[in-house]
């Protein structure tokens, strides 16, 4: 199966996702983690808050998924990202993909990442001393 | 008709819910609710910038509305 997707309140297992996309026929995994940032701008981060419209977020990633399949000779790609309340540290995302070659691997996850950031319909709110922000709301 | 819209982020923060209910005319359009929605919630004008969701697609001006859409407010995005 060469697609996996995963959105839960739950901690991340990097593991299973390197697990996921791990082939006989693959040369390479390539990974990114997206992990909680203690500062933003040089403000201290107390805790992030995710939350997703869970059935469009998921359609969102198999496009994803989809599209690098599509464009790069890679056998798998595993797409997993956590909401609810996350602390300094905690790992957001998990992004793998297997491949024979390391190129494909290296571009078709930084475009998964990329794109997921764009696309996907998951909100952080940065949660600070003085106050909350929603992520990228205002100008 | 009375339509169902969802509210994420701080789209519901706004809002004051997850759910808002609309009465609307038939054959209106994903364009024509922004515009609703922006006058009942003037705050969403100041978002920069929001879109509408039709059952999980990301709607156009045009789209139009039928009864049973599934529909959702979706501000900025930023997982990841």
């Amino acid at each position: 199966m060469p697609i996996h997707l995963h959105l839960a309140d739950t901690p991340l297992d990097i593991m299973a996702c390197i697990g996921q996309v791990t082939k006989p026929e693959s040369g390479g995994v390539n990974v990114f983690i997206g992990t909680v940032r203690n500062a933003t701008k040089g403000k201290p981060v107390l805790r992030l808050e995710f939350e997703a419209y869970e059935s469009m977020a998921l359609r969102e990633m198999r496009k994803i998924a989809e599209e690098a399949l599509g464009k790069w000779p890679v056998q798998a790609i595993a797409i997993h990202h956590r909401t609810g309340v996350l602390q300094v540290g905690d790992v957001a995302v998990v992004i793998a993909v297997g491949a024979a070659h390391r190129d494909a691997a290296f571009e078709a996850c930084r475009f998964a990442i990329d794109t997921l950031k764009q696309t996907v319909p998951i909100w952080k709110k940065e949660v600070f001393e003085d106050g909350e922000v929603w992520v990228a709301a205002h100008p | 008709m009375r339509i169902k819209i969802l509210a994420f982020g701080i789209a519901r923060d706004i809002c004051g819910s997850g759910v808002i209910h609309l009465e609307v005319s038939e054959n209106v359009t994903a364009g024509q609710v922004k515009q609703l929605l922006t006058e009942g919630y003037p705050q969403l004008g100041q978002l920069k910038s929001f879109l509408l969701a039709v059952n999980e697609e990301c709607a156009e001006p045009d789209t139009l509305i039928t009864p049973g859409d599934e529909i959702a407010v979706i501000p900025p995005v930023s997982g990841g």
